[in-house]
């Protein structure tokens, strides 16, 4: 996204290349561009750019992209973890 | 219901005719839904509506259940004669909804089994929004219905030219932004969540400073409070992409920090108190610049998680130590 980057070598995204048969729906769904398509076989470009919003791997007919998608937000974490815990926190929305 | 104009009859049966034309009441509405009032009250009716008078070669564009996705979506297809299927997000934006799952394949395979779509149209094809992806499998939507599924754009302000051009994504209508504009709209909902929570901190901490200082010390003391909070909840998202740094933290910490100068230049407080302001006010605003993750779209789950391991023993440590140096300060 031009203008704002978040942390480096965080982003948990993985392509297995052997799976991929190159039908182009992660660079469709991407609202980052972090995949570009060679060759009929996917390759993840810009890592630290994907924000793990989980579309590519959703979208992924042949499941061969896999990232920890999920809550991204601190309150909605804080609220998960203590969840974990047994400890009731407010049912917080995000 | 919003928009609605009159009730038409086609293959699906009787379908909602609505404007595309937004009324006073709907930017209020929407202006109110931004400061977190009445937000729930605006839920559209999911199912199948029309936009002009769709034949059934139309196009069918699919949207969430939340009064400003919805308003947005038929705004933007004044003129045009289209199918616009809208899921039950609970009044969640198509975003966050495909987040929680809502805006997802189940919701989207029962809508259109529900409104019987495929009896109102002879083709099978569906439009959705490219925030939408990360609820909605494309490939099982196809198995289970006979529809595809076609990604158009981000922005519904990119609909009309999505359309003219033959359903072609352009770069642009792929690529996400986060202007002042966007940035600034996130910030009042943001106040009225941080305001409760705020209230109960900032009685405390004046009862506090008021009994042992005199009630300008409490005063001093909740507007320091205040304004770290405010620092953080929306200076920071408005200032994001000229505050250094990657982290979330950070970026609130260096904006707490200018906000504690400020304190210290107005209120001369002791070398003492000064030091606490330093230590205890930017933990505040950096707790809720970190906070503002969950309203952007670049900021991973991984990276948060990461921040949060970091920030949060260090913020809780640093407001110790910042009362830990006021309370010392007291028996001075």
């Amino acid at each position: 996204m031009k203008g704002f980057a978040y942390l480096k070598n965080v982003a948990t995204l993985e392509l297995n290349r052997e799976k991929c048969v190159g039908c182009g729906r992660c660079l469709e769904v991407c609202p980052h561009q972090v995949f570009s398509l060679a060759a009929r076989t996917a390759a993840i470009e810009k890592k630290d750019a994907c924000m793990e919003c989980g579309a590519c791997a959703k979208n992924c007919p042949v499941g061969a992209i896999a990232v920890d998608a999920g809550v991204g937000c601190a309150s909605g974490m804080i609220n998960e973890w203590l969840r974990e815990h047994n400890i009731r926190g407010r049912s917080g929305e995000c | 219901m919003p928009g609605f104009e009159q009730w038409t009859q086609n293959g699906a049966g009787r379908v909602p005719k609505i404007s595309t034309t937004l009324t006073m009441r709907d930017h209020l509405g929407a202006c109110k839904a931004r400061w977190g009032i009445d937000r729930m009250n605006y839920m559209v009716p999911p199912g199948l509506y029309a936009i002009g008078a769709p034949a059934p070669e139309d196009p069918v564009l699919v949207t969430a259940n939340y009064k400003m996705s919805f308003d947005e979506v038929r705004r933007n297809l004044a003129g045009r004669n289209v199918w616009l299927l809208v899921l039950e997000t609970f009044g969640i934006n198509v975003w966050c909804a495909a987040g929680k799952g809502t805006f997802g394949t189940d919701e989207l395979v029962r809508r259109i089994r529900l409104s019987g779509l495929a009896r109102a149209v002879n083709h099978r094809h569906l439009i959705l929004p490219i925030l939408g992806a990360p609820g909605v499998a494309a490939h099982e939507v196809a198995k289970q219905t006979g529809f595809t599924v076609r990604y158009a754009a981000i922005r519904a302000a990119d609909l009309p030219a999505y359309l003219d051009h033959g359903m072609k994504t352009t770069e642009a209508m792929r690529e996400l932004t986060f202007t002042l504009y966007e940035r600034l709209v996130l910030v009042p909902v943001e106040l009225v969540t941080a305001a409760r929570q705020s209230a109960v901190i900032m009685a405390v901490l004046g009862a506090l400073f008021a009994f042992a200082g005199g009630w300008q010390a409490g005063l001093v003391a909740m507007a320091a409070y205040l304004g770290a909070m405010l620092a953080g909840v929306a200076a920071a998202p408005v200032l994001l992409p000229w505050l250094p740094g990657r982290s979330f933290a950070v970026k609130g910490t260096v904006i707490g920090i200018l906000w504690g100068g400020a304190v210290t230049l107005l209120a001369h407080p002791s070398p003492l108190v000064t030091a606490a302001l330093f230590v205890g006010l930017p933990a505040v605003s950096a707790f809720y610049a970190l906070n503002f993750t969950g309203c952007t779209t670049f900021t991973s789950r991984s990276g948060v998680k990461k921040e949060m391991r970091i920030a949060l023993p260090v913020m809780g440590a640093a407001v110790a130590v910042s009362l830990a140096m006021l309370a010392v300060s007291r028996l001075l």
